[in-house]
């Protein structure tokens, strides 16, 4: 009987060992994997203060300005609730479009301007080929005339 | 009576010669369907409207994205299974899986980077669904050394059983990362509660790739099984009977 | 058809690179993972082999 329960106590250590992890982890995602905060959250002040961030939400339509190093750029976050200045200097990825998701990492500056040093574009789970893509929008274009 | 029948078909022996009559049906399957997955991928798919030619990428990585984590958890009821009723060909199939879902899990990481990399401008990033998914990585490793470093067959069976069920809600968190926390991994594009947005060549494509990999890793699975059944029964007559045979 | 040329197709719309890698990648893992798994056949194969010899020889002494 006693390697028996040698075995059991074995397991027993086993499986609190591994939940312990799986709650590290779980309590990991809860508190450090909000991935971004949207503007209205940073205004709400939900956001860290202090210490980097992200902010996500949509480029808005009209906004994204360059300066003429070419590198700089400005450009508008909103959650159409909110919106957010945000200031850029570097390469932006292939996908960052106005009207489109994005996300970027930085820090407030005293005047309420976001300063990113990562900005990071964010795909929708749509997939269709550009003449469908061109009629959706034409579509959505008369929709909205009308 | 039944009961005989039922350990019979059980029995690693026999499951040893039925899996040898499976395999090959599964490989040719699998060439056949990757060829046809591969052109429809490259050929008929067309070119997506915001992202290019790099979204060709999902061909493989979504693939590999489901078999990593449905491979997980039909490990998992194997390794269960084994468990709870003692029946050792479950053992060895949970043994069996658990490389090619790491493998799956390993390329859907790397080529989700490769997408990363041009669509969103960067490598990786720390976000849920990437996380839960290298997580489910690492548990595969932690399922195979545990058990290989285990020299009793029995112990280590339940040892890895352990890891595999514990594991196991890893998987819905990976699934459903996407909806409950913020990420920059997209929402998914296929999902059983609404109409799929995504084209319709680029679904077939997609889905046709996908049942190639589940072929490929039952032949796989089952040519593995063979070697593990093989290696632990090397003692009993029926496995000198045969190699007797082969001679 | 997609493609106005070879080139045009090993170009992928600039994104070779990550395209190319990533199936390429997968595939040679793929094809490893069958090579690995023959050559584990062939080495238990030959050992299993060598124990039944072994055995053969002394079960006739």
């Amino acid at each position: 009987m006693k390697p028996r329960h040698k075995k059991l106590a074995f397991i027993a250590a086993g499986v609190a060992g591994i939940a312990v992890i799986v709650a590290l982890v779980m309590n990991a995602f809860r508190s450090n994997l909000v991935f971004f905060f949207t503007p209205s959250q940073v205004i709400a002040k939900e956001a860290p203060v202090g210490r980097a961030f992200r902010i996500g939400g949509l480029v808005e339509k009209g906004s994204l300005k360059r300066e003429n190093d070419g590198l700089t750029v400005h450009f508008v976050v909103t959650d159409t609730k909110h919106d957010m200045n945000v200031t850029y200097k570097g390469i932006l990825p292939d996908l960052f479009k106005e009207g489109k998701g994005v996300v970027a990492q930085g820090r407030l500056d005293s005047n309420g301007q976001f300063v990113a040093d990562e900005v990071l574009a964010k795909h929708d789970e749509n997939y269709m080929p550009p003449e469908v893509a061109s009629e959706l929008k034409a579509a959505k274009a008369s929709k909205t005339n009308l | 009576m039944s009961k005989i029948n039922l350990y019979k078909f059980a029995s690693p022996a026999t499951f040893y010669g039925l899996a040898g009559q499976m395999i090959p049906g599964f490989a040719v399957l699998s060439a056949i369907l990757f060829a046809i997955g591969l052109y429809i991928s490259f050929f008929v798919a067309p070119t997506d409207a915001q992202q290019g030619e790099a979204y060709r990428i999902i061909f493989i990585h979504v693939p590999a994205a489901w078999m990593s984590m449905f491979i997980y958890v039909v490990m998992a009821v194997y390794a269960g299974v084994g468990l709870a009723f003692n029946t050792r060909l479950s053992a060895m199939m949970a043994q069996a899986l658990a490389p090619t879902g790491a493998l799956f899990a390993f390329i859907a990481l790397f080529t989700g980077s490769f997408w990363g990399k041009p669509m969103w401008g960067t490598w990786w990033v720390w976000d849920a669904r990437l996380t839960s998914q290298l997580i489910l990585f690492f548990l595969y490793i932690g399922f195979i050394s545990l058990q290989s470093a285990i020299d009793d067959p029995r112990r280590s069976d339940r040892a890895g059983a352990l890891i595999a069920l514990v594991g196991v809600i890893n998987v819905p968190i990976i699934y459903f990362s996407v909806k409950w926390w913020n990420t920059l991994h997209q929402g998914a594009s296929i999902s059983l509660t609404k109409a799929p947005s995504m084209a319709h060549t680029m679904l077939a494509g997609m889905l046709i790739m996908a049942v190639a990999c589940w072929t490929y890793t039952i032949a796989v699975a089952l040519f593995r099984v063979r070697l593990i059944i093989l290696e632990r029964e090397r003692h009993a007559t029926w496995v000198s009977e045969l190699l007797e045979d082969a001679k | 058809m997609n493609w106005g040329s070879f080139s045009a197709f090993l170009h992928m719309g600039g994104y070779a690179f990550y395209v190319w890698s990533s199936f390429g990648l997968s595939f040679l893992f793929l094809a490893l993972e069958l090579l690995l798994l023959s050559s584990r056949r062939r080495t238990l194969l030959k050992r299993l082999g060598q124990i039944q010899r072994l055995n053969a020889s002394r079960g006739s002494k």
